[in-house]
């Protein structure tokens, strides 16, 4: 059975006077997914974010959340939370104090809204009673979420939510978006950083210049991603080099090793999968150790600069 | 901080995640923003201020010999407990509340704008109509409780310090302190009227300027150039027609019989401001464009829906009272300058007559009459100016047929409002002490205030 579709939008255009931020866009999310928005700043992923919480009405297209068509009135449809540029927070307030405002907004009993169960959540338990003002990036960002958690919603939708996050942070957001996916609710971010949409994300959509210029699963744009440059380190890499000299399907890259100033040992490699494969037989049967074979930039990264350059481009 | 994540992620989410949330009613995004208003310092300082200093003011003023004559009702401060509240009522309608609506119904919108929390308002609440109610409710509930306080804190001080004594009216007649306290609250009440215009033009302005300060002052340049306005020569259809004119036209309630009439009329025009310019600044908001903040058209927005549609309704009112009142020119005319003043004379004469110890008299046995010009003649005896004399002549009743005169200078302000200076003779009106039993004495005959009713047509 075909898992219910939580988004569908269809030839969405949005422009602010002159200046198209949508054009004709598409968009389908699989309910529980978490889906990734990408592309370069001004791409309009936050104008197609603000189209999703019901902060902007499309000029035209079609756009249905949960099953119901969203209307032309300024309203976040049922079941849908989230924040985009940043999470609103009162920084006079405390961050108690802020969900429980959210939680009486919203029509919640405070005392059962949960706000304890969900500044654990988030892992801001320790400064519950910290005014926001005093916040760093990170902790905004997590009680950004924490506001967003607290409707319980169907779906989530976050702009750059690890944004300021460090390491352990951004594991935790991580962490919470995936139990939340796995419970059902659909997640859709935007990120700058491929790393957390790869992490995270099982399908992505990129967006360039108000257009979608790709939305699928992340294997595909891998599979349809041509040429990849790889980093090699062997036991012997001038054997290594010979090898890949006179093999078909690889081909070195020594200006990326200029460029990137590494080590001597190191090689830059650039193949499509099926030959890297093979070339990884070959230097085996010869008996060179692999060490350390790995993309130099990710599938999606090398995917997002070709196909954002391509449109630039056109 | 983190260490609880682990644990914390597997754990299920309780309490309200069981409940789906519902559309949050007006009434709690009201407590909501009244919270917020409330937490700002200085709505604090605000409510503080008008609490505490006006009492200062009054109380203070009272104990001092120098009075603010130049203000309505400031000569009276040491005669009557309730012509304190009076004064700061004056000073109120200038500069104060145009002050205090700027702040609050300006702030109530364009600090989402500073916080960056519309977006999370709207997720929030789900609703921009009823976000713009409970804002509105909120800012009007905190201007109540400003105004309010100028009133209770003026009028307990001057009590206080003063005491329940009669009150001489603008036209010199003695109001009974009952009737005093009356008039004295349905003034405040009358002011409330320009007050909520002024407070709904902040709203067009913070929401059509975002953060912009010119935004937020659009109440306090609003007031400032209607206060300009009434210092022209306009006519008298055009004053009426502006919103602040209820700021003026209180002082109507203290004379008798009342001004009514430019009193109702100015109270239903800042009332209908009131609604037409919260109308527009509810379309303007739903109009807004919360997903890109950055990209206004603010000033083309804010001429179009803003200024064009209230220049329009200022038109209309003229027309209207024009049409309907048949006021020409500045109401202002030799007629109805001689029948105030007598009117004034008579009362204030009846009161220094009084304070004297003499037999009293009656307005009715004085038989008082004016003859007034302008520049000795030289020049149309109408319009505002401080070329006004009039000659006072009375009956004295315990003196057979004998007929008393007078001289005044006055200096007559657009408005109506003027300033009468006794010009002798000198046991009448041209020194500023009389002599009494118990002493020098203020002479009420010496200067007073009047208020000439410019819609009233003398018979």
């Amino acid at each position: 059975m075909d898992t219910p579709v939580a988004i569908r939008a269809r030839r969405i255009t949005k422009c602010f006077g002159d200046v198209v931020a949508l054009d004709g866009v598409d968009l389908d999310v699989a309910q529980g997914q978490i889906h990734g928005l990408v592309g370069p700043n001004g791409a309009g992923k936050t104008t197609l974010l603000g189209l999703l919480l019901g902060l902007a009405v499309a000029d035209s297209g079609s756009l249905e959340i949960l099953g119901a068509p969203v209307g032309r009135a300024l309203a976040p449809p049922d079941g849908v939370a989230g924040f985009v540029d940043g999470p609103g927070l009162y920084p006079s307030l405390t961050a108690r104090q802020n969900l429980a405002a959210l939680a009486a907004l919203r029509g919640l009993d405070r005392r059962s809204a949960g706000i304890d169960d969900t500044l654990n959540e988030v892992g801001l338990t320790d400064v519950a009673n910290d005014r926001v003002r005093g916040f760093s990036l990170g902790m905004r960002q997590r009680l950004g979420l924490a506001a967003a958690l607290l409707t319980t919603p169907r779906v989530l939708v976050l702009d750059e939510p690890s944004n300021g996050l460090d390491p352990a942070g951004t594991k935790h957001v991580h962490r919470v978006l995936t139990r939340l996916a796995s419970h059902g609710t659909t997640v859709v971010l935007s990120s700058h950083r491929m790393d957390d949409v790869e992490a995270l994300c099982s399908e992505v959509t990129i967006v360039a210049a108000g257009r979608a210029v790709f939305s699928g699963p992340l294997s595909k744009l891998a599979a349809e991603n041509h040429d990849l440059d790889y980093r090699l380190v062997t036991s012997d890499p001038d054997a290594a080099r010979e090898l890949i000299s006179a093999g078909p399907g690889v081909r070195l890259v020594e200006e990326a090793e200029a460029a990137m100033r590494l080590d001597a040992g190191v090689l830059v490699v650039r193949a499509q999968t099926p030959a890297l494969d093979e070339l990884v037989a070959r230097l085996v049967t010869a008996g060179i150790a692999v060490r350390e074979l790995a993309p130099v930039v990710s599938p999606l990264e090398a995917a997002f600069l070709a196909l954002t350059e391509q449109e630039a481009g056109q | 901080m983190t260490s609880t994540v682990a644990e914390a992620a597997e754990a299920p989410v309780a309490g309200a995640r069981d409940a789906a949330p519902r559309r949050p009613s007006v009434a709690r995004g009201y407590r909501f923003e009244l919270v917020k208003l409330l937490c700002q310092w200085r709505i604090r300082v605000l409510i503080l201020v008008c609490w505490i200093v006006p009492a200062i003011f009054v109380a203070a003023v009272s104990q001092q010999s120098s009075l603010p004559a130049d203000t309505l009702f400031g000569r009276w401060m040491h005669a009557s407990g309730w012509a304190g509240s009076l004064v700061m009522l004056g000073f109120s309608g200038s500069w104060a509340l145009p002050l205090l609506t700027s702040v609050v119904a300006g702030d109530v919108i364009s600090s989402e704008d500073r916080l960056g929390t519309w977006r999370h308002l709207l997720v929030a609440v789900r609703s921009p109509r009823r976000i713009f109610v409970a804002k509105t409710l909120a800012s009007l509930t905190v201007v109540l409780l400003l105004v309010t306080g100028l009133a209770v804190s003026s009028i307990g001080a001057g009590l206080a310090a003063i005491g329940d004594h009669p009150l001489v009216g603008i036209d010199g007649h003695l109001l009974a302190p009952a009737d005093a306290a009356g008039k004295v609250v349905l003034a405040w009440v009358c002011v409330l009227a320009p007050t909520l215009a002024l407070a709904a033009l902040g709203l067009i302005g913070s929401i059509a300027l975002g953060r912009s300060p010119i935004g937020l002052l659009v109440p306090a340049l609003v007031a400032l150039a209607m206060q300009l306005a009434q210092m022209l020569p306009l006519p008298v259809a055009v004053r009426l027609a502006l919103p602040g004119y209820a700021f003026i036209a209180w002082s109507g309630l203290f004379s008798s019989p009342i001004q009514l009439a430019p009193l109702l009329i100015s109270v239903v025009v800042s009332l209908v401001w009131a609604v037409v310019a919260t109308a527009l600044a509810y379309l303007l908001f739903l109009r807004r464009d919360f997903t890109n903040v950055t990209h206004d058209r603010s000033a083309r927005r804010a001429v179009t829906a803003g200024v064009l549609p209230l220049a329009a309704l200022l038109a209309v009112t003229v027309l209207v009272l024009h049409l309907s009142t048949g006021a020409t020119a500045s109401g202002i005319d030799q007629g109805k300058v001689q029948r105030s003043i007598a009117t004034a004379f008579a009362h204030l004469y009846r009161l220094q007559t009084k304070e004297l110890n003499r037999p009293d008299v009656t307005e009715a046995q004085l038989r008082t009459s004016a003859s007034c010009n302008r520049g000795g003649g030289m020049i149309a005896s109408s319009g505002a100016g401080n070329d006004w004399r009039c000659t006072i002549s009375w009956h004295l009743p315990d003196v057979g047929a004998a007929t008393g005169t007078a001289i005044y200078q006055l200096d007559v302000s657009p408005n109506g409002r003027y300033i009468a200076d006794g010009d002798g003779p000198q046991e009448v009106n041209g020194y500023f002490l009389m002599r009494t039993a118990t002493g020098d004495a203020p002479n009420p005959l010496w200067q007073f205030d009047s208020v000439v009713d410019l819609l009233h047509s003398p018979s």
